[in-house]
């Protein structure tokens, strides 16, 4: 049943065919993907804001993009929009201001910030009117209706869309750190099912602010080694401590291996497939027994057709957080078994940080390099932890050739998806 | 674009609703039974803005851990009430192993701010105006980490997946009006598919927050003074009044509906969604042009419609046109716009649309129409099938259409 354009389901295959990225590293695949795989680090003391008195001091932010004054909103657009750019000049797919199928974003939440709340309640507004009294008599004046934008969900997708000129109704999703995956398997399961034969999936984070910083601080989440800020993240190290906050977007297009290579397109890897699994039991912490990370890593492996031997290589959530990284590890071990201790898993949280929303994107486009270039991406800053015996490609990283990655992301909220590729069969 | 051809049929099995009506199936029977009812509407609280305020009702129904209802504020737990609604009622509420494979595909906004931390806040801002600094002193202090929580858009599934157990799979989907569209289309393509067999699919909002007034009210989308129905304040110069709404349905594969003798309140025929820029014409261009893509066959003659229309202009008005249009070309549209009765439900509308439409087909009859003289005619007769019109207040269009299930195929 399986060939090379119907899966093991008799599924069309989903090819990918276009990348884009922006991280701390640096905008475009290439500059971040040479940065990634020598080692370097894009965590740094914060200038955006002051941060005096704050427990963390350190982000891995995105500080080269033209956005003043800063808002999450805006910086998340720009990425975005740059990332996926990229990854449509690569497809070389459609005709400008024409994608030539549906666009699914991942999204950092649309809440107004500080500063507008602030400028909103900065005029009086009326005969004793205050709080929220007085900002909504302010906002009634029109005086602020370009703050409109901050506080659409849609808002995102919308530019996006007529950007990029994709086809109907544009996706917003939030599965909290998994959303970017969570872009994928939906971009897969509408090619599959014959709605489109092509996705353009997007991810973008861009909150580093003030309190953004301070609500992950007080769920006790966040990295306190703010005075070597290139060595806080240290997924699956003995003395790891929290993850670092940091900004970046990736870009994926997904099509049909039918209509990609009826269009002579490059084929990058294959999706080969994605699988998910919630956990009921905590909001911010697995089951103990680790039923839904486990479900939703062997969900994933059944989704692909792919026996947990043929794994090469996993690009692992490894956010640096005690508790995710020896989870991950028990999940690992759970589906893999003692082969675990010879597969390469490396975290690129180690370089640049956790971008929350967008994470499942950003190490998606870096799975997708991995197979293509045979380099594994180090985890840097790695001090053995003796209970989590793992191959984590320590600094320098290293040339071995893959040909098919787990890709893990885990969220908050009990959201797990996976995904794995493929290198094109040959 | 070769679409599988060998669609499954979706049912709808379990239906849960709160609002300002009531709080189950039965409380919302009432629209059906041909009496008129009167809005529950609170003109004081907010003035100059109306809500539709959330019925009172007992949570601990549903949600029967203290510990989990003070994890949550108000928008979770009518989410998290209605979908255990929902799920009792399709008779999978307790069902572990169903329940562990049942899927869920939630709509979301922002959660929800502590307004008063917030005004604290900006009143130190006022006097000393160094912002990151007071965001260090005052916000460490009075952000509850259960709070940020609750501000997060996907923690209603989370909550969904801790209380009811729910754990087959959870995509929540953002964007107003789009997110109510594209949680239904989701679950309805997936099931269609064979991607998913059973989906728990809906949203909630909670009307009653000065923080969500302040969101659309920067955009200008909020009726001001007294109650008026939906296609009254189109004309009057358009607004929409937010209702505290939780919409949950159980949308099943018609196999495996039958396989554990599951009753249908309905079949969805179709369901199909689209966004414009909505420059003059638009809506009501993508709206007919959505009927067309239904790809089912739509009969001449009377046909029930329940309109998601949120009174705020011109786009109500476009879909007035597009009623126009349907007359134009032998259909005889009864709308009901469903706002007029529980408000607007922004990320929950499409859905609480989706159940009305379903209770609809059940209960024989449409919701008593508003008072606005000539748009909400009479109806007479029996109907068989629905039509749900959902059109978000700045973006999102969409049409869902719901068929009666004969007694001979269920």
């Amino acid at each position: 049943m399986t060939s090379r354009t119907r899966d093991h389901k008799g599924r069309p295959v989903v090819a990918v065919t276009g990348l884009g990225l922006v991280t701390s590293l640096g905008a475009g695949k290439h500059t971040s993907w040479a940065r990634l795989v020598t080692g370097q680090s894009g965590v740094k003391s914060i200038t955006r804001f002051p941060t005096d008195g704050l427990k963390t001091t350190i982000a891995g932010t995105v500080d080269d993009m033209d956005v003043a004054p800063y808002s999450a909103h805006d910086l998340a657009i720009r990425m975005a929009e740059a990332a996926a750019a990229e990854a449509i000049a690569q497809a070389r797919i459609g005709r400008p201001l024409h994608f030539p199928g549906p666009l699914i974003v991942a999204t950092p939440p649309s809440e107004f910030e500080w500063p507008h709340l602030r400028a909103m309640h900065g005029v009086p507004g009326g005969e004793g009117l205050d709080g929220y009294a007085r900002m909504l008599a302010n906002a009634r004046t029109r005086a602020f209706d370009d703050l409109a934008r901050h506080i659409r969900f849609a808002a995102i997708s919308d530019r996006l869309k007529a950007a990029f000129g994709t086809q109907g109704e544009p996706l917003s999703i939030c599965t909290a750190c998994a959303s970017g995956a969570t872009t994928i398997q939906l971009g897969l399961e509408a090619i599959r099912r014959g709605d489109t034969e092509a996705a353009l999936c997007v991810g973008a984070d861009a909150t580093v602010h003030p309190e953004g910083l301070i609500r992950f601080s007080l769920l006790s989440a966040l990295s306190t080694a703010n005075d070597e800020p290139t060595k806080a993240s240290k997924p699956f190290s003995k003395g790891r401590d929290g993850f670092v906050m940091a900004e970046g977007a990736g870009a994926l297009v997904l099509e049909s291996y039918d209509a990609a290579r009826a269009r002579g397109a490059r084929i990058l890897a294959i999706v080969r497939g994605c699988g998910e699994k919630a956990d009921e039991h905590h909001r911010t912490r697995s089951r103990p027994d680790g039923a839904a990370v486990i479900g939703a890593i062997r969900k994933t492996l059944d989704d692909a057709g792919v026996h947990p031997d043929e794994i090469d290589y996993v690009n692992a959530h490894g956010t640096s957080t005690p508790e995710n990284d020896r989870m991950e590890y028990f999940a690992l071990g759970a589906v893999m078994g003692d082969r675990l201790r010879n597969v390469p898993v490396s975290s690129n949280k180690s370089m640049i940080g956790h971008t929350l929303i967008a994470a499942g994107s950003v190490e998606a486009v870096f799975s997708v390099l991995t197979i293509e270039s045979a380099k594994l991406p180090p985890t840097i800053n790695y001090d053995p932890d003796p209970e989590l015996p793992l191959d984590v490609v320590p600094d320098p990283g290293r040339e071995s050739p893959v040909a098919t990655v787990l890709s893990n992301s885990f969220g908050f909220g009990g959201q797990n998806v996976c995904v794995v590729f493929s290198a094109e069969p040959a | 674009m070769g679409r599988i051809t060998d669609k499954r049929e979706v049912w709808i099995t379990g239906i849960g609703l709160a609002s300002s009506l009531g709080a189950d199936t039965e409380a919302h029977g009432a629209l059906f039974s041909g009496e008129a009812v009167e809005p529950s509407v609170d003109e004081d609280r907010y003035d100059p803005y109306p809500v539709h305020p959330l019925a009172e009702l007992d949570f601990g129904r549903q949600i029967p851990k203290k510990s989990d209802l003070r994890q949550m504020e108000a928008w979770q737990r009518i989410g998290v009430y209605a979908a255990g609604l929902a799920l009792t009622d399709a008779g999978v509420a307790g069902d572990g192993a169903l329940l562990d494979r049942t899927h869920l595909a939630v709509a979301a906004g922002s959660g929800e701010r502590d307004t008063k931390v917030d005004c604290d806040v900006l009143e130190r801002l006022d006097q000393r105006g160094d912002a990151a600094v007071l965001a260090k002193e005052v916000l460490p202090g009075a952000l509850r980490p259960t709070l940020f929580l609750a501000q997060l858009s996907n923690m209603l599934a989370g909550n969904i997946s801790i209380v009811h157990s729910v754990t087959g799979s959870s995509r929540t989907f953002m964007g107003e009006e789009i997110a109510g569209l594209a949680a239904m289309e989701n679950a309805f393509r997936r099931i269609q598919a064979g991607q998913a067999d059973i989906v728990l699919a809906g949203g909630a909002l909670n009307a009653e927050r000065e923080d969500l007034l302040l969101g659309y009210e920067i955009g200008h989308n909020l009726w001001r003074g007294g109650h008026r129905p939906v296609w009254a304040r189109a004309r009057e110069g358009g607004g929409f009044t937010p209702g505290s709404v939780g919409a949950f349905l159980v949308l099943e594969a018609r196999s495996h509906a039958e396989a554990r003798g599951a009753a249908p309140y309905a079949r969805i025929s179709a369901l199909e969604t689209e966004r414009t820029q909505r420059q003059a014409g638009d809506v009501t261009r993508a709206l007919s042009e959505l009927l067309e893509r239904l790809g089912v066959p739509v009969p001449t003659g009377p046909l029930p419609v329940l309109s998601g229309a949120s009174g705020v202009a011109p786009i109500t008005e476009e879909e007035l046109s597009f009623f126009d249009d349907l007359t134009a070309r032998g259909r005889a549209p009864i709308t009901r716009a469903y706002g007029s009765l529980i408000g607007h439900g922004v990320e929950a509308h499409f859905p609480a649309g989706i159940a009305l439409a379903a209770l609809a087909l059940r209960h024989g009859q449409l919701p008593p129409p508003s008072e606005t003289d000539d748009i909400e005619l009479p109806l007479t007769g029996a109907i068989d099938r629905v039509l749900v019109t959902g059109v978000g207040h700045w973006r999102g269009e969409g049409l869902a259409l719901l068929d009666r299930v004969s007694e001979k195929t269920a």
